[in-house]
């Protein structure tokens, strides 16, 4: 069970309205991700719905009861923090069986439940060790494990890969990912990266100074980004936009391409310009092309294999059928 | 890391403070030591040569000397147990956000800042004198006959003035040990289920073990040698006579200056001892 549903939900600080009133729906067994850039109201949204900040209006229902004066113990959801906020003078299987001691299981089944998360995450060997004399990333698993072990009927996590190294992060998602196929649990999950959220996310929620910009599975997001927010901070890289002559063509204030949908070439194309970094991944080659048309470069992507390079003249030619109009709100057009 | 050329210049130039402490600490210790040994009673014929170990036969044989021990330790351990214990949920309190806090925080270090010999004295006649006392109009109030003090409670009386004294000291570094605690491990406990003493009991009071090891040795160090409060009010009458104390009457008022030399030493034993204690009980905080 974790079916939480937000009716109105607002909070301010004191004057300063951080999200003005939402209306958010999470199905059981769902994988959430709140995603916008810093200071977007994310991380004040899950702690509104853990229960750590009081909702200035409007109402949390989880599982159909009324939680929104429920104190967060009580709401029995379960919380990993983006320090991680283990206990530094416990033993890792303390900090583990911590939240079974203050529901006051007994011991056998205690003991149970923490071998069981121990085994899940790899930390039979570390159980007996302090969260100091552990890595960043099995540490991260330690808050894991000491939110699995409450059973909960849904997780919240509050960026918890953005203090490990990249390589790590990676492991960590598919980590992340597995568990939430095999435990089959509502998570709801904040981060500000947006590959994050398209590799994890049933339903991505996009969020923008505490307002819900678009709410869709990652494809859904992608292909019809509902307006310029939103299609400029999903995909990687962004989105290339282009306005003035080009957009009055295609009857638009804006057009959008992505970089993956221009195709380069040395001889023929619909625009011209000058290469000017050229980044070779070896699987992708990123150029970051000067058009006299626009002032920002225009991101394109080609593959591995192809020799051009700083200075070179280059000819794009968009895919018509990818081109993302806006009207003059920033709005989607068709 | 530092070349050797660097560690020579280092050595150099710490030098001077190392052999002025040296100097400062050693000096002392030789002299008391040098008089322990002698028979030297200034106005009553001066250096009379040597005695041995008389001295200190006489200072431990004393009918005060184990009183003295035991009134110095009940002292440093009452004096202890009520500014740590205070110390915390002060510190507790002042961790709360509220209004005024800047003026509050000055406000409760303002102890530390008055010299003991004034403080005891307004604790004596201010607050602990059986006629014009505070207390002494608070008890009358209640219908009570008022309280001597320094006389009924002696010990107590000047417990509760050194802890006045010294509880803004483990207030404050407590205080600092508290704010410097994670606040979403507080936040986790309170997810995990942990009512707000849980969370003390299991988060705030392990993260403040270092802050309480550390305020009880250094106090421990200046508590051993409390005079000025014992001085100004009880003149080490009714059981209040310390270690500290009895060696000062044995030197200025008995003007034997060997024979409080030998209950210098012993000062140094009992401190050592103690040191030793705490050392054993609280020390293995310290290191993380």
């Amino acid at each position: 069970m974790g079916h939480i549903v937000l009716e109105n939900v607002e909070k301010s600080f004191g004057e300063v309205t951080v999200i003005p009133p939402l209306n958010l729906e999470m199905e059981d067994g769902e994988f959430v991700v709140f995603v916008g850039p810093s200071g977007c109201g994310k991380s004040t949204l899950l702690r509104l719905i853990a229960g750590l900040e009081d909702v200035t209006g409007g109402t949390i229902r989880i599982d159909g009861q009324d939680a929104t004066a429920v104190p967060p113990a009580k709401r029995g959801l379960a919380m990993v923090f983006q320090s991680y906020a283990l206990y530094p003078h416990m033993t890792v299987r303390k900090n583990i069986t911590f939240p079974l001691r203050m529901a006051k299981l007994d011991q056998a089944e205690q003991k149970r439940r923490v071998e069981q998360a121990a085994a899940v995450l790899n930390l039979t060997e570390y159980l007996d060790r302090r969260p100091g004399q552990l890595s960043g990333g099995q540490r991260q698993r330690v808050a894991i494990g000491r939110a699995i072990v409450r059973e909960p009927s849904a997780f919240l996590f509050d960026e918890p890969l953005s203090n490990l190294d990249a390589a790590l992060r990676v492991g960590m998602r598919l980590e992340i990912s597995e568990l939430h196929e095999r435990l089959k649990t509502t998570m709801i999950y904040v981060t500000h990266d947006q590959v994050e959220a398209m590799t994890m996310a049933d339903k991505i929620v996009v969020l923008q100074a505490g307002r819900i910009e678009q709410v869709g599975s990652p494809l859904e997001l992608y292909r019809t980004p509902r307006n310029r927010f939103v299609a400029g901070f999903i995909g990687s890289p962004k989105m290339n936009f282009l306005e003035g002559p080009e957009a009055r063509k295609h009857d638009a204030q804006t057009i959008g391409i992505r970089p993956e949908h221009i195709t380069p070439s040395s001889s023929e194309g619909t625009w011209k310009g000058r290469v000017g970094v050229a980044e070779h991944l070896g699987s992708d080659t990123f150029f970051h092309v000067h058009m006299e048309e626009c002032a920002e470069p225009v991101t394109v992507r080609s593959g591995g294999e192809v020799d051009m390079h700083h200075g070179d003249t280059i000819y794009l030619t968009p895919d018509v059928e990818q081109i993302h109009r806006f009207d003059d709100q920033g709005l989607r057009i068709g | 890391m530092a070349t050797l050329h660097a560690r020579s210049a280092a050595r150099l130039m710490m030098a001077p403070a190392v052999v002025l402490l040296l100097g400062w600490m050693l000096v002392p210790l030789v002299m008391t030591l040098y008089f322990s040994f002698k028979r030297y009673l200034p106005l009553r014929g001066g250096d009379l040569g040597w005695t041995g170990f008389d001295n200190y036969v006489r200072f431990v044989t004393s009918s005060s000397f184990w009183p003295s021990v035991q009134a110095t330790l009940i002292i440093v351990g009452g004096v202890l147990l009520i500014t740590v214990v205070l110390g915390v949920l002060l510190a507790l309190l002042l961790d709360q956000p509220m209004w005024g806090q800047g003026i509050v925080r000055i406000l409760v270090i303002a102890p530390f800042f008055v010299m003991p010999t004034v403080s005891a004295l307004v604790w004596k006649n201010m607050f602990m004198d059986p006629v014009n006392g505070l207390f002494a109009h608070l008890w009358k109030f209640f219908g009570l006959a008022p309280l001597e003090w320094l006389s009924q409670a002696s010990l107590f009386s000047i417990i509760l003035i050194v802890s006045w004294q010294w509880l803004p000291f483990a207030t404050l570094i407590l205080l600092t040990a508290i704010q410097s605690l994670d606040r979403e491990q507080l936040e986790a406990g309170e997810i995990d289920g942990a009512p707000p003493l849980a969370r003390f009991r299991h988060i705030i009071l392990p993260h403040l073990g270092q802050a309480i090891t550390i305020v009880i040795l250094i106090q421990t160090i200046f508590l051993l040698s409390i005079f000025a409060e014992i001085f100004v009010t009880t003149q080490g009458s009714f059981g209040t006579r310390t270690l500290t104390y009895l060696i000062f009457q044995r030197v200025l008022e008995s003007q034997n200056v060997g024979l409080g030399s030998a209950g210098g030493v012993y000062a140094i034993i009992l401190a050592n001892i103690v040191a030793l204690f705490l050392m054993r009980i609280v020390g293995k905080n310290l290191d993380t």
